[in-house]
């Protein structure tokens, strides 16, 4: 039941940000974000309501940790 | 889709094995404590991929299936009441309570409508100003600070047949009390992903520090899952007791300030029920005494008879870990996901749904 997914900002409104859910335009409710979300950013989306911006930076962080597992294959 | 594709990744999973394999040395038990968790490691067949070393056991993480049979037996005397509209999440509606369900009271007259969101039963209660409109408060923290967005909301806008009945649960005091109860031996704990959105990861503290256990919260792709165990295992294997987090696109430490505002001003904890944990001090919430009409008990006596879940069903011990459904006798044979004998087998993040679904 706490399943959230990110989806992507296409437009924002008052207190609500229409974002892309597979294809499909919905509404979701600004009302708990942490930081309040430019068109383009990713939001995470649980029960009508975006709870969280996601960080960029920390996302490419955890890839760039990912990377280095990649990169001891390749010099092995 | 970005933030989903690259942890899905299955080359890098891969990897990630063979990690864990070479840094897998003695036994060790890990519990994933949400329920979302649950299903994502099982729909990705990552314990059957793992060394025999390590067994995952599932926890108290499903709001539906801890939600215990005195708070199912309210909802269902609810739905009794003239004049009444309840809204709920769907997950609740199959959930059997002492000798009915909801949805069986739909079908005998009740009015039960299911929504996506509590801004829906908002509406519902605008567009019907002559009925009383109930909520079923029921999740975990995640959950939490919506319903509290939608209580601020009815009162602002003075739409006064809109009431909640809190049935809310914090996950980190049941952590501590599947440790205090001493009846199973955990070594990490996968921590829930979006609960610690909100609540940040310090919220783990006391039980890395009380019980030197380490806590990690994970994201749900399986890339993810697996570099937390990863993170695990090498604390572990160091003798550390940490709280890190692996989910570090949505989860910080201090949490989501603006959701714990809010949560705060429209709730307080208080004890709370569990089904197979028991009460638990501090491990609810109730509305705070400015909000405190919009309670549906502050208008019905909802008090129950003593409740009475079903001989057999062993739902309670799932949700501590010490058993699992295939130690139950009724899972499969009797009691299955089109005739569910415990909550467990009702929701899909249910221990016992997701064995049904994803063990052979
Ligand atoms: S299999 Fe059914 S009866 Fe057994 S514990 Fe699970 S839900 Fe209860």
């Amino acid at each position: 039941m706490c399943l959230a997914v990110p989806m992507q900002v296409l437009e924002l409104k008052e207190n609500t940000a229409v974002v892309d859910m597979g294809g499909t335009r919905r509404a979701v409710r600004l009302d708990v974000i942490d930081r309040p979300p430019t068109v383009g950013d990713y939001v995470i989306v649980h029960a009508g309501f975006a709870i969280h911006c996601i960080d960029e930076e920390e996302a490419k962080i955890t890839l760039q940790y990912f990377e280095e597992i990649f990169a001891d294959e390749t010099s092995r | 889709m970005k933030h989903l594709d690259e942890y899905r990744d299955p080359h890098l999973a891969g990897k990630l094995i063979d990690k864990i394999k070479a840094l897998s040395r003695r036994p060790v038990r890990l519990m994933e404590v949400c329920g979302t968790h649950t299903v994502s490691i099982f729909r990705s067949g990552i314990r059957s991929l793992l060394p025999p070393s390590i067994t995952l056991l599932s926890g108290p993480g499903c709001p539906v299936c801890v939600t215990a049979t005195e708070e199912l037996d309210k909802f269902i005397k609810l739905g009794r009441q003239k004049d009444t509209i309840v809204a709920t999440f769907g997950d609740l509606v199959r959930v059997p309570g002492s000798s009915s369900s909801l949805q069986k009271e739909r079908a005998d007259g009740a009015d039960i409508r299911v929504v996506y969101s509590t801004f829906d039963a908002l509406d519902i209660a605008r567009r019907n100003p002559s009925r009383t409109v109930v909520f079923l408060a029921v999740g975990f923290e995640t959950t939490a600070p919506t319903i509290a967005a939608a209580v601020k909301e009815a009162k602002k806008e003075g739409i006064n047949n809109f009431y909640i009945i809190p049935a809310h649960k914090i996950i980190p005091p049941a952590m501590e009390a599947l440790l205090a109860g001493g009846e199973l031996a955990i070594d990490g704990f996968i921590c829930p992903g979006h609960v610690s959105v909100i609540i940040g990861a310090d919220a783990y503290r006391p039980v890395a520090d009380k019980y030197h256990i380490p806590c990690v919260v994970a994201g749900f792709e399986p890339v993810d899952i697996l570099q937390t165990i990863y993170m695990l295992l090498s604390q572990i294997e160091e003798g550390k007791a940490a709280v890190e987090i692996q989910y570090r696109r949505a989860v910080n430490f201090t949490g989501n300030e603006k959701a714990l505002a809010l949560l705060s001003e429209v709730f307080e904890t208080c004890d709370a029920p569990w089904r197979g944990l028991g009460s638990i001090p501090d491990s609810g919430l109730r509305l705070r005494d400015n909000y405190r009409a919009l309670d549906i008990e502050t208008k019905f006596d909802l008090t129950v008879p003593r409740t009475q879940d079903h001989p057999g069903c062993s739902c309670g011990d799932i949700l501590r870990g010490v058993k699992t459904p295939l130690d139950c006798a009724l899972y499969r044979k009797v009691c299955t996901p089109s005739n569910p004998y415990g909550p467990c087998m009702v929701s899909t993040e249910g221990t016992c749904a997701a064995y049904y679904k994803y063990h052979d």
